[in-house]
């Protein structure tokens, strides 16, 4: 495919939308309270209520736009182009702008300042299901919905058998929906929206919902639009979804465009550029910090080999553990230890400070950084949480000190090839995911021709 | 691909006055379609009688309205037998007011759907005034049975009698237009709804005659269209001589307030997903 030669599907020209903030519960204000207050303050009540619809006041052309502190840039001069047929992935983190940069492209809501061009049909699937009536049966909903997003009813009637199949809920056809379990209305609704035939495809993070098999179906549904040929834009969390399925990706930063191009590069950007939510915590006072006369926790926190705190790592990197503590009374032993959870609620691994320099030695006190390092190529893609405990040895009885979900984080897999997952692009479960040593014997009609090893690391 | 038949679109952030854009809503037609059969099919789902509703109730409003206005009240009626009076003007009234305010809360209603998918946001208060037409359709049957036992002939002036539905049609239109643009401002017209409604059904001569208002008040009076719509109703249907001077200017004002209404509709549009 040579990107160059494809026609554009669509044109974003320094978009920028604008939210007024505090004004909107304000405006839901009672209808008496309106005019009493009309009363009182008719000229800055007049004012006010104009703002809502009106940007006048507001700089809109400057390329940034002015920091006001009543007003929110949900995304500011923001330009991309789409060809046709690319299959583009947006990602950013929460409050990024995407969900506002999709309902603009689908003219949910008019941007503020800029133009956008586009050539095709759209439709977008901002949700799952949207206009579902649960008095309605299957069938007169599958016509309900697509219509809504956007089908004919000659088109359809074309494709009901293929809806009601790929849906797989046949039998309850002329059940009413609100009969159905969650999980087969979910499949019901995308059943219906994956058989849009737009030119281009807007979907928003809906591929959240339902279970895991029919996920990997929605997914290689999506797949299979962008390889006809037709325009999509989606928006995900899942990075290795978004790796596997685009071929450009858009990262999304406060509203603007902050990295845009090759999947692994950008994603890698987002990983690296991630903000420290939960990978940092800090107890400014001592007295109230977790642990007891003997020691107390002062911080924990998650950072890479090159001292970077960060709550997003590569898979293929080391994540470093490190627990501060301080140590108050003379003469205990302490051993430092932590849990990793994954997101099933899986214990998947304890380590205990084995550090050899205090291995059975009571540590005298002052403040002690304990790290341990969990190796790349160990855990598997997902999210994580980490619970530590201070063990305390002799000379006293056994005593422990819990903090628990404290720090979380994900392990990403930018998906370069030299992965454990190696050239696979799917779904891969298990708890930990080590990269392996391969070896391989060649036989030729019974010699051996060759002995083809790869090495781990 | 089928390049000639790809259409480019323009997406700006909007200004000044806008109209609708009827060629946009045409191509929804199928969308009005299933969103009327699903407020219908939603509306009767597991009741006994169903569409009987449809004719229960306005019969019982007008049996309760003939009895407090007709037998006790004793409220004139030139004539007519005050059962086939309220009749011909409850069976449009009930039409309007419910699809009115319908209409009104449409866009509250339908909330959810609004910021999650586009279509032309008019058809949210376009299709209750469609919707309830089915219920009118049917409630006709009382008219009907009504003016068998009346033994009142048609006549000519039953001619006119598409004017008025069409007319009966414009006045959820206007109001649902207005409200529904101002519930976005003001949550209070959800509660104000059936205090307005009741208000309006004595501002039109539903239970009693136009001729009772004084002659010097009679153009304001008929401003209102529903004045209008049931003087209409009532001389089509009973063949009684057009009372054009209720009519006309009612009229005027449902054309105008509806062109108005939907301006106002169009300029709201923009921010209704942002503060909704
Ligand atoms: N209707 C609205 N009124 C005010 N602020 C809004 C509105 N919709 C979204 N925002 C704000 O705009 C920003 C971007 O939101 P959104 O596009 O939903 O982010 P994302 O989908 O990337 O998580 C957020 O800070 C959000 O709070
Ligand atoms: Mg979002």
């Amino acid at each position: 495919m040579n990107g160059s030669k494809r026609d554009l599907a669509i044109r974003v020209e320094d978009i920028a939308k604008v939210y007024r903030l505090g004004v909107k519960d304000e405006m839901h204000d009672t209808f008496g309270k309106t005019v009493m207050s009309f009363l009182r303050k008719p000229l800055k009540n007049l004012k006010k209520y104009k703002s809502l619809y009106q940007f006048d006041d507001i700089d809109m052309d400057s390329s940034g736009g002015a920091d006001r502190d009543d007003i929110l840039w949900a995304l500011r001069g923001v330009s991309f182009e789409v060809r046709q047929g690319e299959v583009v992935g947006i990602i950013g983190t929460n409050g990024a702008g995407k969900s506002t940069l999709l309902k603009i492209l689908s003219r949910i809501t008019p941007p503020s300042r800029g133009e956008i061009m586009i050539r095709g049909r759209v439709s977008s699937l901002l949700e799952v299901g949207t206009g579902f009536h649960p008095e309605l049966t299957g069938r007169e909903n599958v016509y309900l919905n697509g219509t809504i997003l956007g089908m004919r009813k000659a088109e359809i009637d074309r494709k009901f058998d293929e809806i009601v199949e790929f849906s797989g809920v046949e039998t309850f056809l002329d059940t009413p929906v609100k009969r159905y379990s969650s999980g087969m209305r979910v499949r019901l609704a995308f059943a219906v929206a994956a058989h849009l035939e737009p030119e281009i495809l807007i979907v928003d993070e809906v591929l959240a919902v339902g279970d895991v098999a029919f996920q990997r179906k929605c997914m290689n549904k999506m797949q299979e639009v962008g390889s006809q040929g037709r325009t999509v834009l989606f928006v995900s969390h899942s990075m290795p979804a978004i790796t596997r399925m685009c071929e450009r990706v858009i990262l999304l930063d406060r509203g603007q465009v902050a990295a845009d191009g090759e999947p692994h590069q950008v994603v890698s950007e987002y990983i690296r550029g991630s903000r420290e939510s939960a990978a940092e915590k800090r107890w400014e006072d001592l007295s109230a910090a977790p642990g007891g006369k003997v020691v107390r926790l002062r911080a924990l926190r998650l950072k890479t080999e090159d001292q970077r705190t960060t709550d997003a790592f590569d898979i293929r990197r080391p994540i470093g553990v490190e627990i501060e503590i301080e140590v108050l009374e003379d003469g205990h032993v302490i051993l430092p230890t932590f849990s990793v959870w994954n997101s099933e609620g899986i214990n998947v691994c304890v380590a205990v400070d084995v550090d050899p320099a205090w291995r059975k030695r009571a540590r005298p006190p002052g403040r002690y950084v304990c790290t341990g390092w969990i190796p790349g190529n160990f855990l598997a893609e997902g999210a994580f949480t980490l619970n530590t405990t201070l063990w305390l040895q002799e000379p006293v009885r056994n005593q422990e000190y819990h903090v628990t979900d404290v720090l979380a984080f994900h392990v990403i897999d930018s998906l370069e090839g030299d992965s454990a997952r190696g050239d696979y692009v799917g779904d891969l479960p298990g708890v930990t995911r080590p990269l392996l040593k391969w070896e391989t014997v060649y036989y030729e009609e019974g010699r051996e021709v060759s002995r083809i090893g790869r090495a781990a690391i | 691909m089928n390049a000639g038949k790809e259409q480019v679109s323009i997406i700006r952030p909007p200004r000044g006055w806008e109209l609708i854009n009827l060629r946009e809503l045409l191509e929804y037609r199928d969308l009005f379609y299933f969103l009327v059969w699903k407020d219908i099919k939603a509306m009767y789902a597991q009741t006994i009688l169903g569409f009987g509703w449809a004719i229960l109730q306005p019969l019982i409003q007008i049996l309760i309205f003939t009895i407090i206005f007709g037998k006790v009240a004793k409220i004139p009626t030139d004539g007519i037998p005050y059962f086939l009076f309220a009749t011909v003007a409850i069976i449009p009234w009930t039409y309007m007011s419910t699809s009115m305010s319908l209409s009104g809360l449409s866009l509250i209603t339908g909330q959810n759907m609004l910021g999650k998918v586009y279509f032309p946001r008019l058809i949210y208060p376009v299709t209750p005034v469609l919707t309830k037409l089915v219920d009118f359709g049917i409630s006709l049957l009382i008219i009907v049975a009504v003016m068998v036992y009346y033994q009142v002939a048609p006549t000519m002036q039953l001619l006119y009698l598409p004017l008025f539905i069409l007319m009966m049609m414009c006045v959820p239109m206007m109001a649902g237009l207005w409200l529904s643009s101002l519930s976005i401002r003001f949550r209070d017209v959800r509660f104000a709804m059936q205090f307005v409604i009741r208000m309006l059904m004595y501002s039109a001569p539903i239970v009693y005659t136009a001729s009772s208002i004084p002659e010097t008040y009679r153009f304001f009076y008929s401003l209102n269209p529903i004045v209008g719509v049931i003087e209409g109703f009532r001389a089509s249907l009973l063949g009684l001589p057009m009372p054009w001077e209720y009519i006309v200017p009612g009229l005027v004002v449902c054309i105008i307030g509806m062109v108005g209404g939907a301006l106002y509709f169009k300029r709201m549009e923009r921010v209704i997903v942002d503060v909704i």
